[in-house]
């Protein structure tokens, strides 16, 4: 192996090992690589923000005489307003103009993603069970997912007490909820372990070779 | 010491020692296990297997290394399945610390693609790498508008004009699909703002922990397929051929989810075991 | 002037965007096109960079005051400093292999790393905290058990254990996240209307 990759691996390595023996206790070896990687990871953002963003989008635009991108760099100055306690109320013009249109243009959409598409994906499972096609798997189950989404949404629903007949239904949508937590729970030991593995991996492979 | 009352002392590093020295020796030992490929993860090979040379998919690179390991091995094999088709890949990476990721994944991709073909993948005619730009929401609603407005230039400073692939490609009109691997929510953007306003097809490559949130866009279509964590990964390595380290991981994964599931099974028991001795001193 | 005009901007700014959804007029697509989605990106550059400044202030002030742990803050420091320098014009800006080397041998092995440790930390959180207590206990773990398992070649249970997974992934999980979507939709959108109506402000700190 070329002695500069051999050296960069083991750096990486060696980091690697450092934010491991948290696992014993905490320790200035892992001190000194987390401290060291909110450095790196600051500095990567600048030349990043720099380089990709600020160059092509701002100095890039002035040079070919579009002027009027002064206004938005004027705007992202005021930004900085924020760090005297005198001047932080000038950084909410710029602030304000962000937060409008995102949270303008996020009313239509998200009412379109997370609302009417799913209220249409659950009118589907009913027309779905109509068809000559559908089975009685696919009935049955159709109508669980109908009293699942209902039950769970009724769970959310806080403007009336969750007692008698709303607290049976709100209970059932625990119920599921609670499926839908361990489903997530399984997955996450796998994404958790999945990144255990690709660090012994870097460790035996990739730095000791020890296949 | 009663028996359970160990059981349910033992030290938290014991417990990490097993699930270390499990995965060590798992990772050692040569053996494999199959790894059937599930239909969410078929469809979106069959949509890139039934797209024509010179179409273009758009592959949004969202993630940092801090989940590499189950998002890097879908990527490459997406990568490898593009660059075999000859279909054009425009990139993106919106993620702050994304770009050194996604440039990794391209380096590797074509320098593998060269390997096993002899045919170099050429920047700006065989795929664009667009880079970072920050706030998602507005950067894709951007992109399906004209790429030009986020994306002046890629990530080298290079006019996207000046590039022969973007010379065609406009907009999302002029790419296929859009193909999101994600450690963010940056998923959640692109099913909102993407497909939402645009109707740009979408498949999404997701970490384990966030997998099982996208079913319900699966079922409406919103998404039409699904790569969930590293099994996921491994299943996409399957298709395209190359079993890699996803697939690799798989045995590993086996037999550490054993190892947890065996804790699960002792802390459960001793747990009982001391719930009935706490209900027998009570009598 | 302090208070009034931002409400004004965000209120003029949201509806704006509101109604450019629905009414694509070339007037409001130039709008849309030139200014809300090309201007924020560039005004996010300088408010990111406060996060940044944020970050050298307080390790000076860490270092300064001789805080605990103070020196670890040069360390930070230092590394900010290092990847700048790798990232200057003449080395190369965002191409320089200085910063390939810095994201590949120090971001990349540490970030990875330090998420790695939740494996151990879930580990030791199933032994201890998940417990059968109870009815709804029992159902998470079982679920969380059966998806578990899913990939295990179990000869000949295999079949019936992919089937289980499966239907626990596209029947009652879907029924749950798709309450929780929507319970997340309605949250967004009355938050959004919320801002837009100056009802929510709280993103502009006091005085």
């Amino acid at each position: 192996m070329h002695w500069g990759t051999m050296i960069s691996t083991t750096v990486g390595a060696l980091l690697t090992l450092a934010v491991f023996s948290f696992l014993y206790k905490d320790n200035p070896f892992y001190k000194f690589a987390e401290h060291l990687m909110v450095g790196v990871s600051a500095g990567y953002w600048v030349v990043i923000l720099y380089y990709t963003v600020f160059v092509p989008n701002v100095v890039g635009k002035l040079q070919a005489g579009q002027w009027y991108y002064l206004i938005p760099a004027v705007l992202g100055l005021l930004m900085w307003a924020r760090l005297t306690r005198k001047w932080s109320w000038v950084s909410r013009y710029p602030l304000a103009f962000y937060l409008g249109i995102a949270t303008g243009v996020a009313i239509p959409l998200e009412m379109k993603a997370k609302i009417i598409e799913q209220l249409n994906g659950s009118v589907d499972l009913v027309t779905q069970m109509y068809s000559a096609q559908a089975g009685w798997a696919t009935v049955v189950n159709n109508i669980l997912i109908l009293i699942g989404v209902i039950s769970g949404l009724i769970y959310f629903f806080f403007s009336k007490a969750h007692t008698g007949a709303t607290g049976g239904v709100a209970k059932l949508g625990i119920g599921i909820l609670m499926i839908g937590f361990g489903a997530s729970f399984g997955f996450t030991v796998m994404a958790r372990v999945s990144l255990l593995i690709e660090r012994l991996q870097f460790l035996l492979f990739d730095w000791l070779h020890w296949y | 010491m009663a028996l359970w009352d160990k059981m349910f002392a033992i030290d938290r590093r014991w417990v990490y020692l097993a699930l270390g020295l499990s995965v060590l020796i798992s990772l050692k030992i040569p053996f494999s296990i199959p790894v059937p490929v599930s239909k969410e993860a078929r469809n979106i090979y069959n949509f890139v297997d039934t797209l024509k040379a010179g179409d273009a998919v758009h592959l949004a690179i969202d993630y940092d290394p801090s989940t590499l390991a189950e998002l890097h091995p879908m990527t490459l094999s997406i990568l490898k399945q593009c660059f075999e088709k000859k279909i054009k890949v425009v990139i993106t990476a919106l993620h702050q610390n994304g770009p050194g990721m996604a440039a990794e994944a391209i380096d590797t991709a074509v320098a593998r693609h060269l390997a096993r073909t002899g045919e170099k993948k050429i920047n700006g005619v065989d795929y664009v790498f667009l880079g970072y730009k920050p706030y998602p929401s507005l950067i894709i609603l951007g992109m399906g508008q004209n790429y030009r407005i986020p994306f002046p230039t890629d990530y080298y400073n290079v006019p996207l004009d000046s590039l022969p692939m973007m010379k065609k490609i406009q907009n999302y009109n002029n790419v296929k699909a859009i193909l999101n691997i994600s450690g963010t929510s940056a998923t959640d953007y692109w099913i909102t703002y993407g497909n939402g306003r645009y109707r740009v097809p979408l498949a999404i490559g997701v970490t384990g922990v966030m997998a099982t949130d996208y079913y319900p866009y699966w079922q409406t279509g919103q998404i039409f397929g699904i790569l969930g964590g590293l099994k996921g990964a491994a299943e996409y390595e399957t298709l395209v051929g190359t079993p890699g380290k996803a697939v690799d991981g798989m045995k590993v994964q086996m037999v550490a989810h054993l190892i947890i599931i065996v804790f699960i099974l002792v802390g459960n028991i001793g747990y009982f075991a001391e719930r009935k001795r706490r209900g027998q001193e009570t009598l | 002037m302090k208070r009034q005009l931002p409400l004004l901007i965000i209120s003029v700014c949201g509806v704006f965007m509101v109604f450019q959804y629905f009414v694509p007029h070339e007037t409001s697509e130039f709008l849309y096109e030139f200014i809300a989605l090309d201007w924020p990106p560039i005004i996010g550059i300088f408010a990111l960079t406060l996060g940044i400044i944020s970050l050298v202030r307080v390790s000076f002030t860490k270092i300064r005051k001789r805080s605990p742990d103070w020196q670890f803050s040069i360390v930070t420091l230092l590394g900010l400093i290092a990847m700048i320098v790798a990232g200057l014009p003449w080395f190369g800006g965002q191409k320089s292999s200085a910063v390939q080397w810095q994201y590949q041998n120090i971001m990349k092995p540490i970030t990875a790393t330090i998420f790695s440790l939740l494996s151990f930390f879930i580990a030791s959180a199933a032994y201890r905290a998940f417990r059968a207590r109870s009815v709804l206990a029992s159902i998470l773990l079982i679920s969380a058990v059966i998806v578990m398992i899913r990939f295990f070649p179990l000869g000949p249970l295999t079949g019936a254990v992919t089937w289980m997974a499966d239907w626990v992934l596209n029947v009652p999980n879907l029924a749950a996240k798709r309450a929780i979507i929507i319970g997340i939709g309605l949250g967004i959108i009355s938050t959004a209307m919320k801002v837009i109506l100056g009802v929510e402000r709280s993103y502009m700190g006091r005085d």
